[in-house]
C-alpha cells in the first residue's frame, strides 16, 4: 500500500503517507501519535463522529443537537442518520442525555440542552 | 444613565472568554450585552464537532464549547443583557441598547467589541439572473436546519469553499439532500484541509476551483443555476458555462466583520481585515476601546477567538485598574507573501512576549517567516506549507522589541 491521507484530527491538516501492508503499517507525515492512529485506522476501518439534530416534539420550533458518543463505521454514517432521523424526544433534556443508545457501537447523546 | 466598569458588545465566543478573563484579572462590575436571546453567538448553530481540541484539550461540538465558557459566565455571576441590541457607541465609551424595557444608556470605563461577522450577501456578489426563493446564505441555511428544523433544499449547489460552505455540504448530504457541486472562484479552497476530506471527499462531491456561479435560474424558486470556469482575472470564460439544475443555491462567499458601530465611535479600520486597528492588547485607537474574535479578524477556530478575548478581557481590566498604558508603538506590516498582520501596532517596551497573527496570499509548500525590524531580526519561523484559509501566529520575545522604533515587517520566503 501507498496512500496519502489528510490528517483530520485536528485543525493543523498534516499530510500523512501509509506504506506497507495490513498489520505492519507505516505511518509519516504525522505530528502527533493521535495522526498515526488516524492513518491506520483510516487504511483498515475507517471512523467518523456524527453529528445531526432531533426533534423536540413538545416545543414549537425546536430541536436538540445530538452527536455519537464515540465515532462510528464510515459505512454507516447513513444508518445512523436514519436512526437518529426516526428519534423524538421530549422536554426538557440535558446536554450529555443519552437519546439513543448502542447504534452501531456508540450512543447518540444531547450537545445542548432544552429547558 | 446606568455605569459599569466594563461591557462586552455580543455574547458569542468571544464576548464569553472577554468578559470571564476581565472578571478574573480583578473587575467584577462586567456586563454582556447580547441581541439573541441566550449566551453562545454562532457557536449554538454550529452542531458539528471539532471545537475546543486546542484550547480546551477535547473535541466538543459547538453548543458544547459554548455551554463551557457560559458555565464560567453564570459561576461568576457576570450579568447579562440577552435581547439587547447595542444601537450605539461613542468614543467616550458610552453605550446605547435597545432592550425589552426600552432604551438602555451605560458609561464604560472600558468597553471590548466582540460583535462577530455577517456573511457576504449575493447581493454584495453581484451574481445575475432572478431573485427567487432558495438562494441562502450559508450560515443562515445552518440556523435554519440546524435550529429551527426546517429542511432547506433537496439539490444544491454550494458557491464558496469556506469552512461553513464546506460544513453545510456534508450537514445537507446528512439530511438526505444531494449536493451537485460546491464551485469555488479561487484557484484553492479557502477552507480547513481536514474539510475538504470529511465533508467533501466522505459524501462524493465535487469541488470545482476557479469556478464560479454565472447565472441563478427560476421563477418562484431556484431551478437551476449556470456555473463556468473564470481565468486568471477572476472573469468567466463563456465557453465553459453550464448548467447544474437545482433547487437551493448556498452561499459561503466570506464574512465581513460587523464593525458599524465600531465605525461610529470613530475607531480606525484595517482595509484588509476589515477590523479595528488595534495594538497587543487589543486596543483599539480610541483608549478603553477593545476589540477581539470575528469582530477584528475572521478566525478559522474559536479556540483562537478564545485565546483573543483573554488578551482583549485583561487588558481591558488593567486599563480601568491602572489607566493608561501610554508608551512607544511601532506599527507592523506585512511583506512578501504576507497579507495582514495583527496587532498592526505594538508597545516596545513591554514585559510580556507579543504574538504576531497573519495570513498568507496564496497556499505555499515550506516556508521560512522573518519578523524584521529595518536591519535586526526579531524572530523567524519555519512552516511546512502555509494556506491563506490557515492563520499563522509567530511569537516575538519581549526583549528583542525593547529599543526597536522602525516598523516591524513579517515576511515569507519559499524554501527549497
Amino acid at each position: 500500500m501507498n496512500r496519502t491521507l489528510t490528517c483530520i484530527i485536528c485543525p493543523r491538516g498534516c499530510t500523512l503517507t501509509v506504506t506497507g501492508e495490513k498489520g505492519a503499517l507505516t505511518v509519516t507525515g504525522n505530528s502527533c501519535p493521535k495522526g498515526e492512529q488516524y492513518a491506520v485506522d483510516e487504511c483498515t476501518h475507517p471512523v467518523r463522529t456524527v453529528t445531526s439534530v432531533v426533534r423536540v416534539y413538545n416545543r414549537e420550533d425546536t430541536m436538540v443537537s445530538v452527536k455519537t458518543s464515540s465515532p462510528i463505521p464510515k459505512e454507516h454514517i447513513f444508518d445512523v442518520m436514519n436512526a437518529i432521523h426516526a428519534a423524538r424526544v421530549r422536554a426538557p433534556i440535558a446536554a450529555g442525555t443519552v437519546i439513543l443508545t448502542d447504534v452501531y457501537g456508540a450512543d447518540v447523546v444531547a450537545t445542548k440542552s432544552v429547558d | 444613565m446606568l455605569t459599569h466598569d466594563i461591557v462586552v458588545v455580543g455574547g458569542g465566543p468571544a464576548g464569553m472568554a472577554a468578559a470571564v478573563a476581565a472578571y478574573d484579572a480583578g473587575v467584577k462590575d462586567v456586563v454582556i450585552l447580547d441581541r439573541d436571546d441566550a449566551l453562545g453567538g454562532i457557536l449554538r448553530q454550529c452542531i458539528h464537532n471539532g471545537f475546543g481540541l486546542h484550547k480546551l484539550g477535547r473535541e466538543l461540538t459547538g453548543p458544547e464549547y459554548a455551554d463551557v465558557y457560559r458555565a464560567e459566565v453564570e459561576k461568576r455571576g457576570i450579568k447579562t443583557y440577552c435581547e439587547t441590541t447595542v444601537t450605539g457607541l461613542s468614543h467616550d465609551r458610552v453605550v446605547t441598547a435597545q432592550c425589552r424595557e426600552g432604551l438602555l444608556k451605560i458609561q464604560a470605563k472600558a468597553v471590548i467589541l466582540a460583535m462577530g461577522c455577517r456573511e457576504r450577501s449575493r447581493g454584495a456578489l453581484n451574481i445575475p439572473g432572478t431573485r427567487p426563493a432558495g438562494v441562502y446564505s450559508a450560515g443562515t441555511a445552518q440556523k435554519l436546519m440546524n435550529c429551527d428544523g426546517y429542511h432547506v433544499g433537496r439539490r444544491v449547489v454550494i458557491l464558496g469553499s469556506g469552512d461553513i460552505g464546506l460544513i453545510m455540504a456534508r450537514r445537507m448530504s446528512l439530511e438526505g439532500a444531494h449536493v451537485e457541486a460546491v464551485c469555488e472562484l479561487m484557484p484553492y479552497s479557502g477552507g480547513l484541509a481536514r474539510n475538504i476530506v470529511q465533508c467533501l471527499e466522505d459524501y462524493g462531491i465535487p469541488l470545482y476551483l476557479s469556478t464560479t456561479v454565472a447565472e441563478i435560474h427560476g421563477r418562484k424558486r431556484v431551478e437551476g443555476v449556470s456555473i463556468a470556469r473564470v481565468d486568471e482575472k477572476r472573469r468567466i470564460i463563456e465557453a465553459t458555462r453550464r448548467y447544474i439544475p437545482c433547487d437551493t443555491l448556498l452561499l459561503s462567499c466570506g464574512l465581513i466583520p460587523e464593525n458599524e458601530l465600531t465605525r461610529n465611535a470613530g475607531i480606525s479600520i484595517d482595509p484588509i481585515t476589515g477590523g479595528a486597528l488595534v495594538d497587543e492588547n487589543r486596543e483599539t485607537d480610541v483608549p478603553g476601546i477593545f476589540a477581539c474574535g470575528n469582530v477584528l479578524q475572521v478566525h478559522d477556530l474559536v479556540d483562537y477567538v478564545s485565546e483573543e478575548a483573554e488578551i482583549a478581557g485583561c487588558a481591558a481590566a488593567a486599563r480601568v485598574q491602572k489607566g493608561d498604558a501610554g508608551a512607544a508603538f511601532v506599527s507592523t506590516t506585512p511583506g512578501n507573501g504576507v497579507r495582514y498582520v495583527l496587532p498592526q501596532r505594538v508597545h516596545t517596551e513591554g514585559s510580556e512576549d507579543v504574538s504576531l497573527y497573519l495570513r498568507v496570499t496564496q497556499p505555499f509548500g515550506k516556508v521560512r517567516f522573518t519578523v524584521s525590524a529595518g536591519e535586526t531580526v526579531l524572530a523567524t519561523a519555519v512552516r511546512l506549507k502555509a494556506a491563506p484559509g490557515e492563520m499563522e501566529k509567530i511569537t516575538v520575545k519581549s526583549e528583542k522589541l525593547h529599543g526597536v522604533t522602525e516598523p516591524i515587517k513579517v515576511s515569507l520566503e519559499v524554501m527549497a
